[in-house]
């Protein structure tokens, strides 16, 4: 028997994810193991993992305009939203959804960020929500800045939304970053060029999607994440007799 | 041309940089108001069966240095070996145990706490019985694709000679990379070493 959450994980294509190793983002270069990655099938530890209920959320959890203080965060309104899939394209309902990203001024709440742009009052930079039924997720925010980085002489982060999102087993488990369609900064940033081919950048780039903006409110933009799939078998490799 | 295949590519990972923190544990940050508190704070609540155990350590990069913006995310069964998971298929875990917590390094020392109750050993259903430990996926500024790795106990040499996973390990000097070490009686020290000589067994499963 197979479904969504049961079975073992299909293994990672590693040539399609960054390297550990990527001399451009020069932080890698002493955080990347220098040592093969001891491969093996995944076993429970990597295809159970935890649970979360909707019950948990609060009712602002998904709006970054209004979740900090309830006055409106400054900025281009934008719905962000997409279904959560696995590698053989079925919804993955149920799984947490988490997102941070910079204000519209590109500097984000955070001590350690000393940059220009001024804090925004009403912005706090995070939210959270659960895929429903069909994997669907949404989002209400404001679209956030691009902002300069100390790792060349003058580098730029491309507008982006980080995001983290569980699977139904911890070997799904899985942070990456959304991009937004025609942004000329994404081209020229070497986090995004740590991914080996323009096929998987593509993959992190959000295109609008007119449909579903909201008129004399806000713009949206489409955001599909794909999970590791399970292994859609119906022959178990089971010892003899159990 | 053959059929084409319904199927789809993993997103690929991106690092999840330096402000990691304003989105998992905003709490911890200082950024209150949003979230009531922080997930993961505690793979434990009271009541929880088994040994009560801290463990206790640091993640160190290739040029020695302690870094103070990992997170480190745990997940294991409880005393019995029971996944407290809804696809758990082998039986009901103990309530007491949630598994997972998400564990910060200090923000000024970079050590890292895991106060939990030791795992129990895990029969596969497939066969083989994994030795007790703890998964763990570290992320970081620097770190491209978040890194998976085993807290195991120096302690339980006889499970760990049998565990299948620890004996997928070629070079069997690692696997000590991979064993808390014994500092008291319920007390244990976990190092984790991203690149160099001492480089801690990352895994790819
Ligand atoms: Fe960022």
């Amino acid at each position: 028997m197979t479904d969504a959450a049961h079975g073992p994980l299909i293994g990672r294509d590693r040539l399609w994810h960054p390297p550990a190793y990527t001399a451009g983002y020069k932080t890698s270069v002493t955080r990347a193991p220098s040592r093969a990655l001891v491969a093996m099938g995944s076993t429970l530890s990597e295809e159970t993992g935890p649970a979360f209920g909707r019950d948990m959320l609060g009712e602002m959890d998904n709006n970054l305009i209004l979740n900090f203080t309830g006055q409106p965060a400054v900025g281009e309104r934008i719905i962000m939203h997409g279904r959560v899939l696995d590698e053989n394209a079925r919804p993955v309902p149920n799984v947490l959804v988490e997102i941070w990203h910079a204000n519209a001024g590109g500097r984000y709440r955070h001590k350690k960020d000393g940059y220009l742009a001024p804090l925004d009052p009403n912005f706090g930079g995070c939210g959270r929500t659960v895929s429903n039924a069909e994997g669907r997720y949404e989002f209400l925010t404001i679209r956030p800045g691009a902002y300069p980085w100390p790792n060349g002489v003058n580098h730029w982060r491309p507008m982006h939304i980080h995001i983290s999102v569980f699977g139904h087993g911890f070997g799904q488990r899985l942070i990456t970053q959304m991009y937004f369609e025609g942004d000329p900064l994404i081209a020229r940033c070497p986090i995004v060029n740590t991914i080996p081919s323009q096929e998987a950048i593509s993959a992190l780039i959000a295109p609008l999607d007119m449909n579903a903006s909201i008129p004399l409110d806000c713009l949206a933009y489409k955001f599909d994440i794909v999970l590791r799939g399970r292994r859609q078998t119906f022959f178990e490799n089971r010892r003899e007799g159990m | 041309m053959p059929q084409k295949l319904d199927q789809l590519r993993e997103s690929p990972s991106q690092t999840a940089g330096p402000y990691v923190h304003i989105g998992l544990t905003p709490n911890a940050l200082g950024n209150h108001g949003i979230y009531p508190d922080d997930l993961g704070t505690t793979p434990i609540k009271p009541g929880a069966r088994g040994e009560a155990i801290t463990i206790i350590g640091h993640v160190r990069d290739g040029a020695g240095m302690i870094l103070r913006d990992a997170l480190i995310e745990s997940w294991q069964a409880d005393a019995a070996g029971l996944y407290p998971s809804p696809n758990e298929r082998r039986g009901k875990a103990d309530p007491n145990v949630t598994g997972w917590a998400r564990i910060l390094a200090d923000f000024d020392t970079g050590d890292w706490v895991l106060k939990t109750i030791k795992p129990g050993a895990v029969t596969l259903p497939q066969g083989g019985v994994m030795a007790p430990h703890i998964a763990l996926w570290i992320v970081a500024r620097g770190i491209n694709i978040g890194l998976q790795t085993r807290i195991y106990f120096e302690d339980e040499a006889e499970a760990n000679a049998d565990c299948p996973v620890l004996a997928r390990i070629e070079h069997k000097p690692r696997v000590q990379t991979l064993l808390a070490k014994k500092v008291s009686t319920g007390q244990y020290r976990f190092n984790i070493v991203l690149q160099g000589d001492d480089e801690t067994v990352f895994f790819d499963m």
